[in-house]
């Protein structure tokens, strides 16, 4: 599903990543994980260009999305991101954060269609915008109650815990029907008791087929639910197995360092 | 004379000989000029403000940059009495363009407002976390339109009472209109004045006319302010 072939990422004369080669195929959980400052959270951000790569390709459905030429607006609508501080809108009450792309998304679909069916003589139907609005509606419903927060639907962010803004901000990029979602170390601001919601919420949508890439500290999450682990240092790849192997035997010797240093 | 003899005969022009319509033509300029120049302020203030915080990779938002960089340099380094003689006298006979005074007040209170509103909402979108822009380009929305939607609500938000602050110099400001010849307030109260060769009272009451108006103004922030905080913190 992604090709990231020799990934370069540089920050002035900074070379943060040098050459990352990995494919991620569809219904994978991917665990990167790495010390501070391996580059790992900038190859996962690379990944829907939210940083510009400054060399190599990333092959997103058969496209090079790292071709400054490509729509990347569009791309992104099937890469879901998570982030570290949620990033909720803030103007915006938690039903409203989770239908606000799905429906100006579909709008905007919907003007290119209506300028396409004036032209051609196969008409694509056409919905109207309360349809847009209420399938979005429906969909974000439906979500929230997969995270048990409906009763949450009309309350702005500023008023909710960690753990919930979380979980909405989980679906709000599930309601883009994304291929697959990026987690940028989705519970290192959080306060330890709800570390366990958020991971949960993770858990069943790793179980559900969901292709993840996921930037954690959280080793037993890694172990538990991973289906490769990949090991970031100096902005490359060290180290790439299947979790059991990765963690009871490590072969780089940068990678033994660094797992006896982690608690389990 | 005393002050009631005074005030007696500024009632007797403002009524009796037809003051108050000037006074009524002077308010309503002075409005029109504060108002409509204010929100052609937001709108260009808004766009510049929008450049300068667009990533500078490409060259259209550098030379797009620079150009806001001479306009806004412009408008904040000359006077507005300056700029008003320059457009009325010089820039639209050269360019052929006849206007009533009160159109050119009004161009150039939204050309001189955008320029500070400019630096003023730039603040404010500096002011606004970065994730937000992220959050919104994440879930695949546009540069533009996550500004519009995201960023730029809530950098109003943060700036309106600033924004209010520029509207009152602006109401104020306006006392300046009639060096082309507009009828703004001022206008209004010296005409009573020199027809009763009595100017204490007349200017007496201009001041409170502008006291009251911006008294007006900054209920209507606070409200605004009021109606806008929902979204803060646990309400």
């Amino acid at each position: 599903m992604i090709d990231v072939i020799d990934l370069k990422k540089s920050f002035g004369k900074n070379n943060v990543l040098n050459g990352i080669d990995i494919t991620i195929n569809k219904g994978e959980v991917v665990v990167v994980i790495g010390p501070s400052g391996s580059g790992k959270s900038t190859f996962l951000r690379c990944l829907n260009c939210m940083e510009d790569p400054t060399g190599g390709q990333i092959i997103f459905n058969g496209v090079d999305i790292a071709d400054p030429k490509v729509d990347i607006n569009i791309h992104r609508r099937k890469i879901g991101m998570v982030f570290q501080h949620f990033n909720l809108f803030n103007n915006k009450t938690v039903i409203q954060n989770i239908m606000l792309s799905p429906v100006l998304c579909a709008m905007a679909d919907r003007r290119k269609a209506k300028r396409k069916n004036l032209f051609s003589k196969t008409k694509t139907p056409i919905k109207s915008v309360a349809e847009i609005k209420k399938e979005a509606e429906e969909n974000a419903y439906k979500l929230l109650a997969r995270i048990g927060l409906e009763d949450k639907a009309n309350a702005y962010p500023s008023t909710l815990s960690g753990g919930q803004k979380q979980r909405v901000a989980i679906v709000r990029s599930l309601a883009m029907n994304p291929d697959v979602i990026l987690f940028d170390e989705p519970t290192s601001a959080l306060d330890p008791e709800m570390v366990g919601e958020v991971l949960d919420v993770m858990k069943e949508l790793a179980q559900s087929g969901m292709t993840m890439v996921i930037v954690t500290h959280e080793m037993g999450f890694a172990k538990e639910v991973a289906s490769r682990v990949i090991f970031i240092d100096e902005g490359v790849i060290k180290e790439e197995n299947n979790p059991q192997d990765f963690f009871q035997n490590p072969k780089h010797p940068r990678l033994k360092e660094f797992l006896s240093k982690v608690l389990m | 004379m005393n002050f009631d003899a005074k005030f007696n005969k500024f009632i007797d022009i403002l009524i009796n000989q037809n003051g108050y319509v000037k006074v009524i033509e002077g308010l309503e300029n002075t409005l029109k000029i504060a108002i409509l120049g204010l929100v052609i302020g937001i709108v260009i203030g808004t766009l510049i403000a929008t450049v300068r915080v667009v990533p500078k990779y490409k060259m259209l938002p550098r030379v797009l940059n620079s150009i806001c960089t001479f306009y806004v340099g412009f408008f904040r380094g000359t006077p507005m009495v300056v700029q008003l003689l320059l457009f009325y006298y010089v820039a639209l006979p050269l360019m052929g363009i006849n206007l009533p005074s009160v159109s050119v007040a009004i161009a150039v209170f939204g050309l001189n407002s955008g320029a500070y509103i400019s630096e003023i909402m730039r603040s404010g979108i500096q002011s606004v976390d970065y994730g937000q822009m992220e959050g919104g380009r994440s879930v695949g929305l546009s540069f533009s339109t996550t500004m519009m939607k995201i960023v730029i609500p809530q950098a109003v938000k943060n700036i309106l009472p600033t924004l209010g602050n520029e509207f009152i110099v602006l109401i104020k400001e306006t006392s300046i209109v009639s060096f082309v010849g507009a009828a703004d307030l001022y206008v209004a109260f010296n005409y009573i004045g020199s027809n009763s060769y009595e100017f204490m009272v007349p200017y007496l009451a201009m001041a409170i006319i502008y006291i009251v108006i911006v008294c007006i103004i900054t209920l209507l922030i606070k409200f605004m302010e009021r109606s806008l905080k929902k979204s803060d913190r646990r309400n």
